[in-house]
């Protein structure tokens, strides 16, 4: 079985967030950069276990971007990927870049493909969806749980006010979200052994790019919370009702 | 050359955020001096011309029991066979759990532009350009398509739905979509609850409550005003409340007009999760408490004491 998991570089949660050149560029200088939590924490971690029941498994990494994310991918490495592809390109543009994963997923016959649900700087969602429908696969979104039982899958997806249930036959795209895995950190082992392992690096193959970032905004800032006292709650709600009329 | 509107339903019921996409797209269709018409996938029940109060002119009506189950690549298909028919060059979807599935792969299939999550109508003076939400809520990105056709999925609660006057007319589209390679085999669907994913207005709890058997304090605040109840990652590891309540980042980021929070300090993990909302209220015993930076109204005090007199004082207004 092979398995392909997506991997972004993103800001630390807890990043300051600012722009630079005109708002046309997010400011980098100072930021932590991390795996994307999703991709992480669920996506890769899932097929990790995945892995681990199937010992013939191989899960390769695919990341779209400079050498600068040659950390993050090392630090999926160390989790437990066997080998990485990184396409050269600084593309943020959402077909740009699931046309490189196809491209790599062409070559190799994946099983299964997953990504994250979304990356936290972007927010896009949309790179599992482009990959399936250029690989013609079934693609199943903002996935709970995956389950394996010989060539197919029961996956469960959040849907409004509950979840849904599919059966899909391999080969799928998933993008996974919390409860396909529990969060793990890299012991010494992997951080050890990841040094050794394959980091593959090639140019982008020739794709257009559908959309391009004009400018960045940051919102208005807050008016300032406006205290009630403790001891006055019912003109919180004469607030809400009146003011904010939100009932 | 219309602006397409894909109007998700579940279970022959159009979703909420499915009135929003209309009215947005005719609202876009409006910008562009051109006609606005949706697409209803699978057997629907009620009055499809009704959406004409929402501006749109024409519905496509794709009966077939093959959409009542969801495979993001039929639908595709289908959808994409409608744009071509009417030459649609603006297609709209909701950022919902199904927008998610469809409008990527509707962008490959129509070599059209997407943006995901747009928060406001597109500025067409100078090209075409969407807002959408990026880091988490905390910044927005202004994104060019620069594709004949374009695709937008607009963010739930994003765009208020007013109703107008105006009857759509109904055109039956057939089409010969292939077997579906994802079986729905269940759908398990939580009875009487406002879907959080869907709320306009949201009560949400806490570490600071303590424990699950307070949590009448919200619910029956819940009750009083019709919000569905949400709640941190500390709560919901705890398993004081189901998982499927947890919003933050990690857990189901929402936008609702209205988030109370009780007794939740407003860590940045939490915050990215609700930082959209339109008015946030936090109630903390904490003045530290992070949550306030980024409150509209708040109350720095007991919980146990504030919101039964909040409940009392609500009931009043609303005449219970």
């Amino acid at each position: 079985m092979k398995l392909l998991v997506c991997i972004s570089k993103t800001p630390d949660t807890t990043a300051k967030i600012a722009f630079t050149d005109n708002n046309t560029k997010f400011a980098e200088a100072g930021v932590q950069f991390i795996l994307n939590p999703y991709d992480e924490w669920y996506a890769l971690v899932r097929a990790i276990e995945l892995k681990e029941a199937d010992t013939t498994a191989i899960i390769h990494l695919i990341n779209i971007g400079g050498t600068e994310n040659d950390p993050v991918i090392r630090k999926a490495l160390a989790l437990g990927g066997d080998e990485a592809f990184r396409v050269n390109s600084s593309s943020h543009d959402s077909f740009f870049i699931a046309s490189q994963i196809a491209a790599i997923a062409k070559q190799n016959n994946y099983d299964i493909i997953f990504t994250g649900k979304e990356t936290i700087d972007y927010n896009g969602s949309s790179i599992g969806g482009m990959v399936a429908e250029l690989l013609d696969m079934p693609y199943v979104s903002l996935a709970t749980k995956f389950e394996l039982s010989g060539g197919s899958a029961t996956i469960t997806r959040e849907i409004e006010g509950g979840e849904e249930v599919n059966e899909v036959a391999l080969p799928v795209v998933v993008s996974c979200q919390k409860g396909m895995a529990q969060q793990r950190i890299p012991n010494m082992k992997g951080i050890m052994g990841a040094r050794m392992k394959p980091l593959k690096v090639s140019e982008a193959v020739t794709a257009d790019e559908l959309t391009s970032i004009t400018s960045f905004e940051l919102p208005p800032p807050k008016a300032g919370v406006k205290l009630v006292p403790a001891d006055q709650p019912e003109e919180l709600v004469r607030l809400l009702h009146e003011e904010a009329k939100l009932f | 050359m219309p602006v397409l509107i894909f109007l998700d339903q579940s279970e022959g019921h159009l979703k909420k955020n499915s009135y929003e996409a209309a009215a947005y797209g005719a609202k876009v269709a409006e910008l562009m001096s051109t006609k606005a018409e949706g697409v209803v996938l699978g057997p629907a029940s009620g009055d499809l011309s009704t959406l004409g109060k929402y501006g749109l002119q024409k519905i496509h009506h794709v009966k077939s029991d093959v959409f009542s189950n969801f495979d993001a690549q039929t639908y595709t298909s289908v959808i994409a066979d409608v744009a071509k028919g009417i030459n649609a060059d603006v297609i709209i979807f909701s950022n919902n759990m199904d927008g998610r599935a469809i409008a990527p792969r509707l962008s490959v299939k129509l070599k059209a532009g997407l943006v995901s999550g747009a928060v406001s109508l597109p500025d067409v003076t100078n090209g075409f350009v969407v807002k959408k939400n990026v880091f988490s809520g905390k910044a927005f990105a202004n994104v060019s398509i620069n594709t004949p056709i374009k695709i937008i999925s607009l963010n739930p609660n994003a765009f208020k739905p007013v109703e107008g006057e105006g009857t759509a007319e109904i055109v039956e589209f057939t089409s010969s979509v292939g077997d579906s390679k994802v079986k729905v085999t269940a759908i398990n669907k939580l009875d009487g609850e406002v879907p959080l994913a869907e709320a306009e207005l949201v009560v949400s709890g806490g570490r600071g409550l303590k424990g699950p058997d307070n949590w009448h304090l919200l619910t029956d605040f819940a009750k009083v005003i019709g919000a569905a109840t949400a709640c941190s990652r500390a709560v919901a590891d705890a398993d004081w409340r189901p998982h499927h309540e947890h919003v933050g980042q990690t857990g189901l980021a929402i936008a609702p007009n209205l988030y109370f929070a009780v007794g939740i300090s407003g860590a940045i993990q939490h915050l990215a999760g609700v930082n959209r909302s339109k008015v946030i209220v936090v109630i903390n015993k904490d003045p530290e408490a992070p949550f306030f930076k980024a409150a509209d109204y708040g109350i720095v005090g007991d919980a146990f004491e504030v919101m039964p007199k909040i409940i009392e004082a609500t009931k009043k207004i609303k005449g219970m």
